[in-house]
C-alpha cells in the first residue's frame, strides 16, 4: 500500500453547481429534439395556418375599443397553446432523465438538485419562447393577422411569461409519473385544459354552466389575460385563476421534488 | 460530528496519521422493509488502499456503496467518507463512482456529457484528458446512444475522474463487457490507481479481487465474512479436500473426525474440507475401515464459493 496524503482542502461549486455551460448544451440537446421541437412549433404554427388563416371571418374587426382582428385573436391564441406545450414538454423532461437514470448520474456530482431544476425550467423557459416566436412571425409573414406594433410586443409578452405556469406543471408531472412516455399523457391533458378554458371554443356559445366550470380550469385565467391588451378588457378574476392554478402546480412540483430527492 | 470536524481544521498539518480514513463504516445496517441487505458492517478503508469488495450476488454489495456515496441513508450506524457526509464529500469532489447502472443521456455526445459533468465541479481536470485517461478520445462526438456497453462504462469512468477524486468508487464496473473490454477497462484503472488513487471496487469476480486489490473485503448475507490480502483469503477458505469411501459409515464415527471443516456425505462416500487434511486421513485410515481416499486441493473458485455459499446458513 502507498501512503499518499489526500488532499481534503478543496471547494465546492458556486451556485449548487449552476453554470452557462450546462445551460447551452441543455439547449443545444434541445434544439436538436426533432419530436418536441414538432409538439413545441409545428402543431402551433400549423393550427394557426388551418384556424388562423382559412377562417372567414378573419379579417373582421373584433369590435369597437379593441385593437385587433379574428386572426389576430387566434394567432394569440395558438401562441399560447404553442408556449404551454413547449413549456410542459421542456420540464416534463425531468421525467425521462429519471427514467434513464440520469439524475442518479448526477447525485455523485455536486451539482444540487434545486440547480437541476432551475436549469430545466430555464430550458422549458427557453422552448416557450422560440415556440411563440414562430407562431408570430408566421402570423406577420402570412399578413392577416392584424395588430398594433404594441399590441404585438405586449400579447407576446404576456404569452411567454404566462407559460411559465406550464413549465412548472411539466416539471409536477414529470416528478408525479414515472413513465417514459408522460408527454403524450400531458399533451392530452393540455387539449383539454384547452376546451375547458376556452381556448379552443368560444365560450360565449355554450351553456352557462360550462362557462362557470370553465373559469375554474387552468388554461381560461392564462387564455383571459393574452387577449386583455387587444380586447381592453381586465379581469382581476383571471390573475386570480392564473396566480392559483400557478401556485397549485408550484406547490405539487416542490412536493414531488422533496420526495424525489429524499429517495433518489 | 461537528466536534470532530473543528478540530481537524484547527490541525491542518498533514501528518499520516491524522488523515480520516477514506471510508469509516460503523454498524452500518440497511433494511427495505423485511429485507435486511446489510446486517451491520463495520470497515475502514485507509487512503490509498486497493480494496476488492467481494460477494456474490444479493450479497449487499451494491446497498452498501449506495450508503457510502451518499445515495441512501442507512438504517442504523454511521458513514463517513474522509470524516464527512458522503454527500459533502461528493460536493467537495473529494469521491465519484462508476455505478452498475448510472444513467447517461443518448442524445448528447461523448464529449457533451463530460464538458456537462465537468462544468458542475468548482475545479475540474480538462475534459480531453479524461477522454484520453478513459481510451475513448476516438468516440468522443459519438452519440452516447450508439455507444457500445464498453464504451458507455468507460465514459462513466470518465466522468468519474473530472473531480480527479481522491476516492473512486467501481461498482461492478466490468458488468456485460466482453474479455478484452473488461481487460482494457482494468488496465485503464490500474494506470490510474497506480498514482495513489483510492479505490473501491465491488465484484463477484474472484479473479478480478485476486489481480487488482491489495486488499479483499468478502460479503456474504450483508456481513463482512472475511478481510484481508486475497492470499489471506485463499489460504483462509483454500484448505484441501479429503474423499473416502467408508463402509458402515454412522454418525458416531463422522463426530470423531477431527479438523472437519465442511462434510458431505453421499451414502458411504464422504467429502470433507479441511486446513489439516492429513489429520483427517490418517483418522479415517485408522480408526475406519476407510478405502479409496482422494486428498485434492480446492480452487479458488472453490475458496469464494466456501466463504460465501449458503450453506453455512441453512445448517444454523
Amino acid at each position: 500500500m502507498t501512503t499518499t496524503v489526500p488532499n481534503l482542502e478543496r471547494r465546492g461549486p458556486a451556485m449548487g453547481g449552476f453554470n452557462a455551460t450546462l445551460l447551452g448544451l441543455e439547449l443545444r440537446r434541445m434544439l436538436r429534439n426533432k419530436r418536441t421541437m414538432l409538439f413545441a412549433i409545428g402543431l402551433p404554427v400549423i393550427f394557426y395556418v388551418i384556424f388562423g388563416q382559412t377562417i372567414n371571418a378573419g379579417d373582421q374587426d373584433l369590435g369597437a375599443g379593441t385593437h385587433g382582428n379574428v386572426s389576430a385573436f387566434i394567432m394569440i391564441s395558438m401562441a399560447l397553446y404553442g408556449a404551454c406545450l413547449a413549456t410542459t414538454s421542456g420540464g416534463s423532461m425531468v421525467s425521462v432523465e429519471r427514467a434513464q437514470g440520469w439524475s442518479r448520474q448526477l447525485r455523485l456530482t455536486p451539482l444540487s438538485p434545486v440547480a437541476y431544476v432551475l436549469t430545466k425550467a430555464i430550458t422549458a423557459m427557453a422552448l416557450g419562447g422560440v415556440s411563440v416566436l414562430a407562431v408570430y412571425v408566421v402570423g406577420a409573414v402570412t399578413g392577416k393577422a392584424q395588430m398594433p406594433l404594441w399590441a404585438w410586443v405586449s400579447t407576446a409578452v404576456v404569452v411567454w411569461v404566462g407559460s411559465l405556469m406550464f413549465a412548472v406543471y411539466g416539471l409536477f408531472m414529470g416528478y408525479l409519473l414515472p413513465t417514459e412516455n408522460v408527454m403524450q399523457l400531458l399533451s392530452f391533458t393540455l387539449v383539454i385544459y384547452a376546451f375547458a378554458g376556452g381556448l379552443f371554443l368560444d365560450l360565449s356559445t355554450t351553456a352557462s354552466w360550462y362557462q362557470t366550470l370553465a373559469k375554474f380550469t387552468p388554461l381560461w385565467g392564462l387564455n383571459e389575460l393574452v387577449h386583455a391588451p387587444i380586447l381592453a378588457d381586465f379581469e382581476w378574476t383571471a390573475l386570480l385563476n392564473a396566480v392559483v392554478w400557478l401556485a397549485l402546480f408550484t406547490g405539487g412540483a416542490v412536493w414531488r421534488f422533496r420526495k424525489d430527492t429524499a429517495r433518489v | 460530528m461537528t466536534v470532530m470536524e473543528t478540530t481537524q481544521q484547527r490541525q491542518p498539518e498533514s501528518r499520516v496519521d491524522q488523515i480520516p480514513p477514506a471510508i469509516r463504516l460503523r454498524g452500518v445496517t440497511k433494511s427495505f422493509g423485511d429485507v435486511h441487505a446489510v446486517r451491520g458492517i463495520d470497515l475502514t478503508v485507509r487512503s490509498g488502499e486497493i480494496v476488492a469488495f467481494l460477494g456474490p450476488n444479493g450479497a449487499g454489495k451494491t446497498t452498501t456503496i449506495d450508503m457510502v456515496l451518499g445515495l441512501s441513508e442507512p438504517t442504523e450506524g454511521e458513514v463517513e467518507v474522509y470524516g464527512m457526509t458522503p454527500r459533502r464529500a461528493i460536493h467537495h469532489g473529494l469521491v465519484s463512482a462508476v455505478m452498475q447502472t448510472g444513467g447517461l443521456l443518448k442524445d448528447f455526445t461523448v464529449a457533451e456529457t463530460l464538458r456537462y459533468a465537468a462544468s458542475v465541479f468548482a475545479a475540474s481536470e480538462p475534459v480531453e484528458d479524461a477522454l484520453q485517461r478513459a481510451g475513448i478520445a476516438g468516440i468522443a462526438q459519438q452519440m452516447v446512444g450508439k455507444c457500445s456497453g464498453g464504451e458507455q462504462q468507460r465514459l462513466r469512468f470518465a466522468m468519474a475522474l473530472l473531480s480527479d477524486p481522491e476516492l473512486l468508487i467501481l461498482d461492478e464496473p466490468t458488468t456485460g463487457m466482453d474479455v478484452e473490454g473488461r481487460r482494457d477497462f482494468w488496465n485503464a484503472i490500474r494506470e490510474d490507481a497506480a498514482k495513489g488513487r483510492t479505490v473501491i471496487f465491488a465484484t463477484h469476480y474472484l479473479e478480478e479481487a485476486d489481480l487488482y486489490a491489495d486488499r479483499v473485503v468478502l460479503v456474504r448475507h450483508g456481513q463482512v465474512v472475511a478481510d484481508g490480502t486475497s492470499a489471506q483469503i485463499k489460504s483462509m477458505a483454500t484448505g484441501r479436500t479429503v474423499t473416502a469411501t467408508v463402509p458402515g459409515l454412522t454418525d458416531e464415527m463422522v463426530r470423531s473426525i477431527p479438523a472437519v471443516e465442511g462434510i458431505d456425505i453421499r451414502g458411504e462416500r464422504v467429502i470433507i474440507t479441511s486446513k489439516d487434511t492429513d489429520a483427517v486421513a490418517r483418522h479415517l485410515l485408522t480408526a475406519t475401515g476407510a478405502r479409496d481416499l482422494e486428498i485434492a486441493a480446492q480452487g479458488l473458485e472453490d475458496a469464494f464459493i466456501a466463504l460465501t455459499s449458503d450453506e453455512q446458513e441453512k445448517e444454523s
